[in-house]
């Protein structure tokens, strides 16, 4: 969009740039310290970088995940508490710009969910979504936001989940995780212990495939299900 | 299962919708009848799913900033301004006052209009057709100043990441305010044909009871949770945009009831004038964007950033791996979680008030299945 740039100010490039190299480096010296080329490797990063900036609107075909964020420790009567209770089943409690959250071990993210509704007030379940990091071990992350209204406080619970295993459900916790679960199943396949209705929601029951995941195109579609029940041919 | 009645009928299932009149949009209800009473619901979604989420992914920020206002389009600016928020705080950017103020009344605005608009189908749904066509008449002004700000009146696009794009025109505050002037009446004028009217009281009291608790437990919010009682509103709770320089009231009810919801929203309207008079009596001179990078990419890192849209609490969850486009893009829609509480709304009352529950919910179903 051309009007875009008009009235765009002129010493653009100062705070962004330089902020988004400084967030750049701990994952360069990471990658130099893990990598046994790590010349070879930065030289072949750069270009593929300035490359992107130039041509936005096309994705690299491998999306490298997000080696990190310039997080700071999370601290707090309510992280002491955490802590106490579930000790190092919660492997992280950070804040970035503002929000909190903490990382807790699939098998104990039920209960740092029952615990929060039960006695830190957290009575209003947000949301429940998911991202997809095919690089990673676990290659996904369930986040479930929760809100207090009490306290007026918002945290973010988040779990690492492998291919195939199965969070337990927080429907029996929260009504709304009903529909916010079968979404996540929908577009992850992310299948939830113990709920109720584990089928999908926004897309047809007999749909291939989970469109949020990153080998999904954004063109790809069940080309035989519109065939079959749309009579027509993918026009993609 | 349900009781037998003196006929001992057996359990009807009725299909309502996905193209019916009262549904909005495209939302299929099952329902299981005993007679005229409903058993449970279930809502059929999903026929307006359009992959936002995935798009998100496959353009730049800049680019996909229209795409929000298709979701929500009764309330695109709301949208808009959920995006660019969770876009500023993700890029560590900061808004110029101006733009803020700016911001806030176009919002308010939208939210007046999106009101009406609500407030029209739903009473044409529950059988009083004269105020729809009141109600499109004021929404018509408010379009007006729209169309006159950025050239468009539903899918405006208003709002860009960092500001504004566009300064307002000449005689924007003078609309505004004669609006204002010009509106309030009006808002009395709804009142006198529904307020007391007794169809209008019958078909609504009492109905679609929904109580704090349930409201807690099915995550809604918005009009819905303050009509049954519970005094919160992000505006207030968590502001953004200035907010908390603006004195306004929260309305809520108490029975939680279809009744209360209206009343609830009528004084939401009220309110919002009150707003969109102290922002154009506070409105700086001054820039109306922020310094942003021509090519915008946010360092690595994840925010959840929501705003009280006219639904209820619309959410942004952003993921950026510091390129231009999004990692991952999540909204959290009000009216898809809202709609979620219809089977609770709707057990143990009759057929006809299920259109009454679904109209009071205020869903739009672009923002449910996205």
């Amino acid at each position: 969009m051309p009007d875009e740039e008009k009235p765009a100010p002129e010493g653009v490039s100062s705070d962004q740039d330089a902020a988004s190299e400084e967030a750049k480096k701990p994952a360069e010296s990471r990658a130099a310290a893990g990598a046994d080329k790590p010349a070879a490797a930065k030289a072949a990063e750069k270009p593929a970088a300035s490359s992107e900036a130039a041509k936005p609107a096309e994705k690299p075909a491998a999306k490298k995940a997000p080696p990190g964020m310039a997080t700071t420790p999370w601290e707090g009567p309510l992280v002491d508490r955490l802590r106490e209770r579930f000790g190092d089943e919660i492997t992280e409690f950070s804040t970035y710009q503002g929000d909190q959250f903490l990382v807790a071990k699939l098998p104990a993210a039920f209960a740092v969910l029952q615990y929060l509704k039960a006695d830190e007030g957290f009575d209003y379940l947000v949301d429940v979504t998911a991202v997809h990091y095919p690089e990673k071990g676990k290659p996904f992350e369930v986040i479930w936001i929760l809100y207090s209204h009490p306290h007026n406080v918002r945290i973010r619970v988040k779990t690492e989940v492998a291919e195939g295993e199965s969070p337990r459900s927080a429907d029996s916790l929260y009504a709304s995780a009903n529909w916010l679960e079968r979404e996540v199943y929908d577009m992850f396949g992310i299948a939830f212990a113990e709920h109720p209705n584990m089928t999908r929601i926004l897309l047809p029951d007999e749909w291939q495939g989970y469109p949020l995941r990153k080998d999904y195109s954004i063109i790809g579609q069940d080309e035989d299900w519109v065939r079959e029940n749309l009579n027509i041919e993918s026009g993609q | 299962m349900a009781e037998a009645t003196f006929l001992d009928t057996n359990e009807l299932v009725l299909n309502m919708g996905p193209q019916h009149p009262s549904t909005h949009g495209v939302l299929r209800v099952i329902l299981k009848l005993d007679g005229e009473k409903v058993l449970g619901t279930e809502c059929v979604i999903g026929y307006l799913h359009r992959g936002v989420e995935k798009i998100a992914e496959n353009r730049t920020y800049t680019m996909f900033n229209p795409y929000v206002d298709r979701m929500d389009y009764v309330a695109a600016v709301s949208n808009g301004l959920g995006y660019c928020l969770a876009a500023e705080k993700l890029g560590g950017i900061e808004v110029p006052e101006r733009a803020q103020v700016v911001r806030v009344i176009l919002t308010e605005l939208n939210r007046i209009s999106s009101h009406l608009l609500w407030l029209g189908t739903h009473a044409l749904d529950i059988g009083a057709i004269t105020p729809v066509f009141y109600c499109f008449r004021e929404r018509e002004e408010v379009l007006k100043i729209f169309e006159k700000y950025c050239g468009a009146r539903l899918t405006t696009h208003a709002f860009r990441i960092g500001g504004l794009q566009y300064e307002t025109y000449d005689t924007f505050e003078q609309d505004c305010l004669k609006f204002c002037d010009w509106f309030l009446p009006k808002v009395d004028e709804y009142e006198e044909l529904l307020t007391t009217n007794r169809i209008w009281v019958a078909r609504t009291k009492g109905v679609g009871i929904l109580n704090i608790e349930d409201c807690k437990h099915y995550g809604v919010s918005g009009p819905v949770i303050r009509a049954a009682g519970l005094e919160w509103d992000l505006r207030k709770a968590q502001p953004y945009s200035g907010y908390e320089g603006y004195e306004f009231d929260i309305p809520t009810g108490q029975a939680g009831d279809t009744y209360d919801r209206y009343i609830v929203r009528m004084q939401e309207m009220r309110q919002s004038v009150r707003i969109i008079r102290q922002g154009v009596e506070k409105l700086p001179s001054g820039p109306i964007k922020g310094k942003v990078a021509k090519v915008f990419k946010p360092p690595i890192g994840e925010v959840y950033q929501s705003i009280e849209a006219p639904k209820g609490e619309l959410g942004y969850f952003m993921v950026s791996d510091g390129s231009t486009q999004p990692y991952r893009l999540r909204v959290r829609p009000p009216s898809f979680v809202n709609l979620c509480a219809l089977d609770r709304m709707c057990r143990g009352s009759l057929v006809a008030d299920v259109v009454a529950i679904i109209g009071t919910i205020d869903i739009v179903l672009g923002e449910v299945d996205r």
